[in-house]
């Protein structure tokens, strides 16, 4: 019994990194209704530049931790003005397509700069063991997941108690009702790539202690993050957070007790992603629109 | 002196031409109607003010020449216009609606526009966290002419407040569409296919037919003109 709940409780840690992804995905998606196959790839370039900052100019990791979110934030609105906003208007097959190609842009330029050798990257938080009840709990993870939960905090509080993020649901909603009332709805897509491409940084930082720092690196935790965001509702915060957590800890028992399933996580992300779209395709806290006719 | 002016306009939609030259002029204070059958333009030549239609001719504004002005940047110089469908931002809810249409203002809702707006529509302060969607039809027309206030317009663009609503309703809308205009000073400009009460609400009328101005005048002698009579008043 022990043994399970401890896979549960590693379960919800590694759901924490999928949850950190899925945010990003979850963050374009209400912009835009796309799916952002390049967020992980982004999250690698924005970690390897963290990388830099810290092994070449000798920054302390949250110094550069601040510097890299400031420039992935850059790098995300740079994105939806210099190259996005030409598809304005163009189906979602098309965007989805440009995405694909910002996916192998992000990884080749990331391995052309920094290399294919894995690296071992120091994060914020020791790897230390403590023990809790005789279950195993690790700093880094108890980490990880507190910098989920102030993440999603501050998206909250962003998304309904300001008047740019009052303004970003509007705009990503109704474009043309918002630009009658001044709203500059192209700067808002822009504001939403760079929140998005700011939050997969982070997920990327949080990760690469744990699973040391390569350019293909979020390939696999992209998956696992669709699947959560998918299950979360692909439009809610909130939901991309459970529904990693729910991913993480179905991956960490499918790995422990089906046979051969640590080899079998990948199919049953894409599982956990066709069983909740052919079962409940709103997922768990996406909500149907409300309409008056 | 006209607050508006619109000057041989051309609009349309891909490679359908649906204004063919328009040109009118609304001067400052008043109300104007624009009236005409369905597809006649009325709805375009607003969109062509707002600009949110592609067209050609010039479109000038209290001195400015807005013609190539993108569609924020009109509202920003205090252009309200409420497009037809009433514009709601149906899943916001009434007080985020407002709070949109205080959007281009500094400091959001100012308590002097809310308290203002909850005069004309006093359902409102009890509705605020209702999802907008979930409004009447009427209620919805309300809280769009709420909204674009908030933005202390110079000028009102309104698209058929009338449709879809009750006769008591609609004459309540107009009721305050003249308060709006006499008390807070907005000009407005007033597109309708109820052309009684459009006539007894303006001052002046524009009468469009296939993309043209074809009749125009004060409203109390558009009344009178037999073929706007037969063609709109239906008497």
């Amino acid at each position: 019994m022990l043994a399970f709940i401890q896979q549960i409780v590693s379960g919800i840690a590694t759901g924490g990194i999928y949850a950190s992804l899925a945010l990003g995905l979850v963050l374009i998606y209400r912009a835009m209704d796309v799916a952002n196959f390049a967020q992980g790839e982004m999250a690698t370039f924005s970690t390897f530049i963290s990388y830099s900052l810290i092994e070449y100019a000798h920054f302390d990791f949250w110094s550069a931790f601040v510097v890299t979110i400031l420039v992935s934030f850059g790098l995300g609105v740079a994105i939806e003005r210099l190259l996005i906003r030409r598809f304005e208007g163009a189906p979602v097959l098309t965007l989805l397509i440009v995405t694909l190609g910002l996916f192998t842009i992000f990884n080749g330029v990331t391995g052309l700069i920094w290399g294919y050798v894995f690296k071992a990257y120091r994060g914020a938080f020791p790897s230390t063991p403590v023990q809790f009840g005789g279950l195993y709990l690790n700093t880094q993870d108890l980490g990880v997941f507190a910098v989920v939960l102030v993440m999603l905090l501050l998206l909250y509080l962003f998304f309904s108690r300001t008047k740019a993020g009052l303004a970003m649901r509007a705009a990503s909603l109704y474009p043309d009702s918002s630009r009658l009332l001044g709203v500059r709805v192209g700067w808002m897509l822009a504001l939403g790539w760079g929140l998005a491409s700011t939050v997969g940084a982070v997920s990327g930082m949080l990760v690469a202690p744990i699973i040391f720092l390569d350019p293909n690196m979020m390939q696999a935790i992209l998956l696992f993050a669709f699947a959560a965001a998918v299950l979360g509702g692909i439009e809610s915060p909130l939901g991309a957070v459970i529904g990693g957590v729910a991913v993480g800890i179905v991956m960490a028992l499918v790995g422990t007790y089906i046979p051969g399933g640590q080899d079998l996580r990948l199919a049953f992300g894409l599982v956990v992603i066709v069983v909740v779209l052919l079962v409940r395709p709103a997922g768990l806290f996406g909500r149907a629109a409300v309409k008056r006719v | 002196m006209a607050l508006l002016e619109l000057n041989d306009v051309v609009a349309g939609y891909g490679p359908t031409t649906v204004l063919h030259g328009v040109s009118l002029s609304v001067d400052e204070g008043g109300i104007v109607a624009l009236l005409g059958a369905n597809g006649a333009g009325k709805t375009t030549t607003l969109r062509a003010i707002s600009s949110t239609v592609r067209r050609t001719g010039r479109v000038v504004f209290d001195g400015h020449d807005i013609s190539s002005h993108a569609p924020e940047n009109v509202a920003r110089l205090g252009i309200a216009h409420v497009p037809e469908g009433r514009g709601t931002l149906g899943q916001l809810t009434v007080w985020e609606n407002l709070q949109m249409g205080a959007y281009i203002r500094r400091g959001g809702v100012a308590k002097a526009d809310y308290d203002r707006v909850c005069e004309y529509f006093a359902w409102i302060p009890e509705r605020r966290r209702q999802v907008a969607a979930t409004l009447s039809g009427g209620e919805q027309q309300m809280l769009a002419i709420a909204r674009a206030l908030m933005m202390r317009p110079r000028m009102l663009l309104l698209d058929e407040p009338s449709l879809g609503l009750a006769p008591l309703i609609v004459q309540e809308i107009f009721k305050i569409v003249r308060a709006i205009n006499e008390q807070d000073k907005v000009t407005v400009l007033v597109v309708e296919q109820n052309a009684s009460i459009a006539l007894q609400a303006s001052a002046h009328a524009y009468v469009l037919e296939v993309g043209r101005v074809v009749v125009s005048g004060t409203s109390v002698e558009l009344q009178k003109d037999e073929a706007v009579r037969r063609s709109y008043l239906g008497y």
